[in-house]
């Protein structure tokens, strides 16, 4: 079959690879009819998670029909169900499963000694992702061995398009899981980093959560363009100051919630003069990440407010002011979503037409095209916020 | 690359998918070439920090052997850039340095003829670098830059039954 398959930093092809066989009792394997390629595949693109491994498949984001159960698998899903396969593989059983903590289910992680040594405690295993996270091979390719597939999946009524469903998977449930970490209340003004499809998913989220203001915080046109769609208050922080803002929109006060949706690769620029600085020893392999966001967050949060991170964070940061957030009484929410925790409520919620997650793809191409797309989409060129692959 | 792929192949289980053939990658040409320049700005660097002696001695540089130890530093650095996931800086970086060689090497003060070949020979050397890292700072400016004017989405909303009610 044909894959897209990480080489190494930036190096990403369109490889002949093997098909994936059923393994275990509770596999399934799908045959992919969409894929996406999502910002956390930008951080392994440029090689800032550690441990990938040349020959690894990408993708995490993606959907197809059953073509093969295991037998305990036979349970729970039949030959041509169609399903969307969250990035966070679970085992529906252990105790983090149960108390819907599906991110860091203790059984599904392969690599778990390896996890435990380097997290202190194993995490979920993932799909196309770190070799700390089991290393298990991604949906962007023509098919996908799914484990504990009777407890994998999310199944999708005949009615809805791919590009309605696709996103159950990540991005929805992400933007979802950061507001509704929020607590929003009725007069809360919920600030925004971040307007990849992430952040977008965040917004509206935010809004059907009932926020009374929602602002968009970022430097893309298109991006902001699709902010305001949704009816963000938007910022450009190139043009404006994100704290001068922030404050003037809330008399002073500083936005009730904070999300942030950008992660470790916060945009470099003079402007940032420490983003520069994380930059810098970024490269010299003396800082892992760079906070530029959580540090604005930190600073502009109301007192007693909330900080929601679904940006994804690799290991070490510097300068982060802990003391200012200690003593503002900030509250911090963050981690890998658990995406099958919100998944019923959110089908619902597309089925019902409250939410189309579909509104986010600008670009739809063929998974040869991929290594091409992964460029266009990390250099931000033609407008391109969300990437669809069909193999 | 795919050998590297191979032996990490230790790391998978038995039956999973194996890289048969090899397909078109996201680097393109000049992201290559960008790389190849970073490697031999290293390299270069590394000869300038410890071979600054020999070096000034071939050039009539003697007395400057600290100067060409801190252009071995210089070297490194816009290699490490070059070789980042911004490798424009570092080509960029790369093209101040060799305009900074090219002044050093025309001040050189030469006593034998045999100093005065080896710096033509550098000069001309450094030149023709200097061209391809030009080329190559146009061509990842170009492969790597926004164009065009941005799109508008403000139809995009995303709430088909209209926008939740806000304040
Ligand atoms: N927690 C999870 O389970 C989960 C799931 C999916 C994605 N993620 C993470 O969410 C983050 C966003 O993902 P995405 O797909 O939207 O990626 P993206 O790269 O498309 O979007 C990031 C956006 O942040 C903007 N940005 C950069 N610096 C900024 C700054 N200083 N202030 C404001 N905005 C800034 C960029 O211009 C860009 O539009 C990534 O870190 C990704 O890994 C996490
Ligand atoms: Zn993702
Ligand atoms: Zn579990």
């Amino acid at each position: 079959m044909k894959a897209l398959v990480w080489h190494g930093k930036q190096d990403i092809r369109c490889d002949r690879v093997s098909d994936p066989e059923i393994e275990d009792p509770r596999d399934a394997i799908i045959k992919v009819t969409s894929c996406a390629i999502c910002g956390s595949d930008l951080h392994l693109f440029h090689n800032l998670i550690p441990a990938m491994l040349p020959g690894d498949i990408m993708g995490h984001e993606m959907m197809g029909e059953v073509v093969e159960v295991g037998s305990t698998a036979k349970n729970a899903l039949r030959k041509g169900d169609r399903i969307v396969v969250p990035f966070t593989i679970i085992c529906g059983e252990c105790d983090q499963c149960k108390r819907g903590n599906f991110s860091v289910c203790e059984r599904t992680n392969r690599k778990k000694a390896l996890a435990d040594k380097v997290f202190g405690h194993t995490t979920a295993g993932l799909f196309g992702y770190t070799h700390l996270t089991g290393g298990y091979p991604g949906g962007q390719a023509e098919y996908l061995r799914v484990p504990f597939a009777d407890a994998t999946h999310i199944k999708v009524p005949p009615q809805l398009s791919d590009e309605q469903a696709l996103f159950l998977g990540d991005i929805l449930p992400t933007g979802w899981q950061a507001a509704a970490q929020c607590d929003i209340a009725p007069t809360d003004i919920v600030a925004i980093w971040g307007c990849g499809p992430v952040g977008q998913m965040a917004i509206r989220s935010a809004m059907l959560l009932g926020a009374r203001t929602v602002v968009a915080i970022d430097h893309l046109p298109e991006r902001l363009s699709m902010a305001e769609a949704a009816g963000a208050i938007t910022i450009d922080f190139m043009q404006d100051s994100v704290v001068g803002r922030l404050n003037d929109l809330t008399d002073g006060k500083g936005p009730d919630k904070c999300i942030d949706a950008v992660g470790l690769e916060a945009h470099v620029s003079p402007a940032q003069p420490d983003s520069v600085l994380d930059r810098a020893k970024q490269m010299l392999m003396l800082e892992n990440d760079r906070p530029h966001v959580l540090r604005e967050m930190i600073y502009v949060c109301r007192p007693a407010g909330v900080i929601s991170v679904p940006g994804v964070y690799s290991g070490l940061v510097d300068k982060l002011p802990l003391g200012m957030a200690m003593n503002k009484g900030l509250t911090f929410r963050m981690g890998q979503t658990h995406v099958n925790r919100w998944t019923d409520d959110l089908l619902r919620r597309i089925e019902e037409g409250q939410i189309d997650p579909s509104f986010v793809i600008t670009h739809t191409v063929r998974l040869e095209d991929g290594p091409e797309m992964y460029r266009v989409f990390r250099d931000k060129q033609d407008s391109c916020i969300k990437v669809v692959l069909k193999p | 690359m795919t050998i590297l792929a191979r032996a990490a192949d230790r790391a998978r289980s038995a039956r999973e998918p194996r890289i048969l053939e090899t397909g078109r990658s996201s680097l393109r040409g000049p992201d290559r070439l960008a790389r190849g320049l970073g490697w031999f700005s290293i390299a270069l660097g590394v000869i300038e920090l410890l071979g600054a002696r020999r070096l000034a001695r071939a050039f009539g540089m003697q007395g400057a052997e600290w100067l060409i130890r801190s252009y071995g530093v210089r070297e490194i650095a816009s290699g490490l850039g070059a070789l980042s996931i911004n490798p424009a800086s570092g080509i960029a970086s790369r093209i101040g340095g060799d305009g900074l060689d090219l002044l050093t090497l025309m001040a050189a003060n030469c006593r034998t003829r045999k100093q005065r070949d080896n710096v033509e020979l550098a000069l001309l050397a450094v030149a023709g670098v200097s061209l391809l890292d030009l080329y190559c700072h146009q061509e990842l400016s170009s492969l790597h830059q926004r164009r065009g004017t941005a799109r508008d989405y403000r139809d995009r909303s995303g709430f088909p039954n209209g926008k939740p009610k806000l304040e």
